[in-house]
């Protein structure tokens, strides 16, 4: 991980002026609304950042700054040796945050662990409809399948029993879905006919107490001072919701915020100039490729994408379409997570000799497509420009490029197709931290007509990730994870472009913030000088 | 009266209906499932989304999902949005005040400035005033709102600090949002300096979102001005010997006002598109970026529900603007 703070100069350490707010606010210029407060509801980075993140906690956490798990709301946890099973020792005199509707008359134990997850595989729980509840993430990491029933061993011991070992579940347990809810709350929420207030005026265990939303406006949050772990150093928190980047910046220059998320890339050097302002910076969670469809000839032939691969000039990508806010992608993770293979050599770029590989293997006059996404992504931020690039590229090496774009909508499910013709600009952000994350969903035999843009299964690549998948070993699933990335850059299914770099701005006086590395904006320990 | 105000309102009802219709067709014709844009990259199984499909009611024919909607707005029920899971209805009445708060004091920056310069321009044709208030007009009106809201920052906010950047009200006045107009909740708040606040926080917007309709305003006085001042009454008037300020402001004024006031109404859906950009810049918590985020999030009942509201003010300020121009030309009444 490379973490790199610049700070260049502190002037006048103004605190926020009078018209803003007192010095024990932290202000946070936020970049939209959340969709909500429950965040098991819902998907988005910026829902969660409001939600999961001040307001409630998880059995195990994210260490800010890493992608490790470490104990939360479950002192401990054990997997049993078959895997089949997953025990946690949950933490005692933990208590929820009240409200004007609610006091919590008992503290956090496994009955809120238990409704937190049942309200969202079982159809039958009363909250399972509540809100449009979809559940997102819930089935998107496959957790209904994954677990068979929940057991309350006593008060303070939960076992879920599994159909089947899977190692990530634990990071799963971390993930904003996976927020511990009080079921004390919902039951009186729903007794009294409001339990839509779960999601509006929610009530958790964090280290921020929710106190007042205005959409689009402002969200307010007060220190919960009887948190269980080390209280929050701000009396309060305030998201002033700030749609524009220019704006969120003038803000910060104007003294109304202390940290601003999301910058304009074109912004960036002035601000690393300006003395007012603090820029920090990590590689994102993320990864931006190209994927071949692997299954229609050309592509079917690992020489062939490799000789293609070879033809891009990621560097000109890096600096034309990410102004130097990315870094080259060798392979399918990124550096910032686990078992990241350091040792691959990328592809050179050398369009002489991918063309000389592409007429050894019989490729001439190829006329291929190249799908080019219709919107912005952390991890490509103007693909038609990334796609226009390629098309040169691919043009010195004899290969004529045609450039399609399709609604979002549209663009992802042609996509999925299995017939889909030509290459296709997508990418991801990690979940969890997990490398099943990024391998198994977007190169995994089971993602092909789906989330495997590439359509490819190779079986060397899917017997290690699947056994990666079911080892409780740390270090045999880094070893096992390694070699599949050595198998994923033999056999080229994608051209890895570039993982983002996330930036984050702040005024000299903020002290302790930490980037996340799974892109979350966590200030629970961050403070004012 | 009551006939001619019957009569209008009598054409609302194929308006509504019209309206109900477009709103729905719209946001279908778009290309993009809602559904697929939901789960994004990671896509979802098909058991996954026919269980979607069903649970929002796609898979019913058009003519039947039509149909729900339509029941469902007689009886005032405008559907839940996709994204937030709240009521429509809710979303758009907690952001709405935001936008008529704004679109008021744009509309009274607009008339109040546009008014009596166009009178002042008219009265002055040729001179200096005259041509520096056309010309500026025109600057006005073809100024990019986007461009112009941060060039004001920049300036007044930025370099100048005379001005709040964005929002409402600074961050440190906390009080129930009880009536949404922020003037009216900071003066009920009792807080010492929220209305002076609430009033800063006005300034910048105001002027953004009530330039063009100030530049149009202007010249369209002017205009009618004009062509009134060289009627043959005007001439009599002079000649009997009443005074300019009283020839201007009464007899040519009034009958200029028609075009006018026309222009004005018009205004109010200039207005609402000029929102959207201004209450993104300046964090504005209204109902124009509400539309935008929901048009991209495919957030149907969003989409439909607020065309519909918003169909309906400018029906009412239509209707609004009707009666006025009875009330200034009794003529029109009895056509």
């Amino acid at each position: 991980m490379s973490l790199k703070m610049k700070f260049l100069g502190l002037t006048a350490a103004i605190a926020l002026t009078a018209g803003s707010a007192s010095a024990q606010a932290l202000v946070y210029c936020s970049e939209g609304s959340p969709e909500g407060f429950d965040p098991a509801l819902y998907t988005s980075g910026t829902t969660f950042d409001a939600s999961s993140h001040p307001i409630y906690n998880r059995l195990v956490e994210f260490k800010v700054g890493t992608t490790e798990v470490i104990p939360g709301l479950a002192e401990s946890w054990s997997v049993s040796e078959d895997g089949m099973t997953l025990t946690f020792n949950l933490r005692r005199g933990v208590q929820f945050h009240s409200n004007d509707m609610f006091t919590p008359t008992r503290d956090f134990n496994a009955d809120d662990v238990i409704f937190s997850f049942d309200r969202q595989g079982n159809a039958e729980n009363p909250y399972n409809s509540v809100s449009g509840g979809t559940w997102e993430y819930f089935g998107g990491m496959d957790m209904g399948s994954l677990i068979e029933s929940i057991e309350k061993v006593d008060d303070y011991t939960v076992t879920f029993h599994l159909t089947r070992p899977e190692a990530p579940i634990v990071a799963n347990m971390a993930m904003d879905f996976a927020s511990i809810v009080s079921k004390e709350y919902a039951d009186a929420m729903m007794a009294a006919g409001t339990p839509e207030m779960l999601n509006q005026a929610p009530i958790g265990t964090g280290p921020f107490q929710f106190q007042a939303y205005q959409k689009d406006a402002v969200i307010r949050y007060l220190r919960n001072d009887n948190y269980w772990g080390d209280p929050a150093r701000v009396e309060s928190l305030i998201f002033a919701i700030t749609p524009d980047a220019s704006v969120r910046y003038q803000k910060i220059q104007a003294g109304e915020c202390h940290v601003m998320a999301y910058p304009n890339p074109a912004d960036i050097s002035a601000m690393q100039e300006d003395a007012g302002t603090v820029v920090m910076e990590q590689e994102g969670l993320n990864v931006g490729y190209l994927a071949y469809n692997t299954t229609q000839a050309p592509f079917d032939n690992a020489n062939v994408r490799r000789a293609l691969n070879m033809a891009i000039d990621k560097q000109a990508i890096i600096d034309v379409v990410f102004q130097g806010s990315g870094q080259i992608a060798k392979n399918p993770i990124p550096p910032t997570m686990w078992s990241y293979n350091d040792a691959i050599v990328d592809d050179p770029y050398d369009p002489a000799a991918a063309r000389a590989m592409l007429e050894a293997e019989g490729v001439t006059d190829l006329s291929m497509k190249i799908w080019a996404m219709p919107v912005q992504r952390p991890y490509n931020p103007n693909a038609r420009r990334m796609a226009e690039l390629m098309q040169a590229d691919f043009a010195e090496v004899g290969v004529d490029v045609e450039i399609v774009s399709y609604e979002w909508g549209e663009y992802l499910s042609r996509s999925r197709e299995l017939n889909r013709d030509g290459a296709v600009l997508l990418g991801w952000t990690g979940d969890n931290g997990d490398p099943d994350n990024f391998l198994a969903v977007l190169l995994g035999c089971e993602g092909v007509e789906a989330s495997n843009r590439a359509q490819w299964c190779h079986q060397p690549f899917e017997d290690l990730i699947q056994a990666a998948k079911v080892s409780n070993d740390p270090a045999e699933r880094t070893r096992l994870y390694e070699e599949a990335q050595v198998v994923f850059k033999e056999q080229a299914p994608w051209a890895t472009i570039a993982h983002s770099v996330v930036y984050m701005v702040m005024r000299p006086e903020v002290d302790g913030y930490v980037v996340h590395p799974l892109g979350g904006h966590i200030f629970n320990q961050v403070g004012l000088n | 009266m009551l006939k001619f105000l019957l009569s209008r309102l009598l054409t609302f009802v194929p308006t509504f209906i019209g309206v109900t219709l477009i709103s729905f067709a719209f946001i279908r014709v778009l290309p993009g499932d809602p559904i697929i844009v939901m789960a994004g990259e990671r896509g979802m199984t098909d058991e996954r989304y026919a269980e979607l499909t069903a649970q929002y009611g796609f898979d019913k024919p058009m003519t039947v999902q039509f149909w729900d909607y339509l029941t469902g707005v007689l009886q005032g029920d405008l559907g839940q949005s996709f994204v937030t899971k709240r009521p429509v209805w809710d979303e758009f009445f907690s952001l709405f005040p935001a936008t008529l708060e704004l679109s008021v004091c744009a509309m009274i920056f607009a008339v109040g400035l546009g008014l009596p310069a166009g009178v002042i321009a008219a009265v002055n044709r040729g001179k200096l005033f005259d041509r520096t208030l056309m010309s500026a007009a025109l600057v006005g009106y073809s100024m990019p709102i986007f461009w112009w809201a941060l060039l004001l920052i920049i300036v007044f906010s930025g370099q100048l600090q005379w001005t709040p950047v964005s929002g409402r009200i600074d961050l440190i006045y906390y009080f129930s949002d009880a009536t949404g107009f922020m003037l009216i909740d900071s003066i009920r708040s009792g807080q010492d300096g929220a209305l002076w606040s609430a009033i800063r926080h006005l300034i910048l917007p105001t002027i953004v979102l009530g330039t063009i309709p100030l530049a149009v305003i202007a010249r369209q006085t002017r205009s009618a001005m004009l062509e009134v001042l060289g009627e043959d009454y005007i001439r009599t008037a002079r000649a009997k010997g009443l005074s300019p300020l009283r020839i201007n402001s009464v007899h040519a004024l009034r009958n200029a006002l028609i075009p006018v006031v026309t222009v004005i109404g018009l205004s109010v859906g200039t207005l609402l598109a000029g929102a959207i950009l201004t209450e993104t810049i300046f964090s504005w918590p209204g109902i124009g970026k509400w539309m935008v985020d929901s048009i991209f999030r495919r957030d149907y009942p969003v989409v439909q529900g607020g065309l519909l509201l918003i169909a309906v003010m400018v029906m009412i300020v239509n209707l609004t603007v009707d009666v006025l121009y009875g009330i200034i030309n009794p003529k029109i009444r009895k056509r």
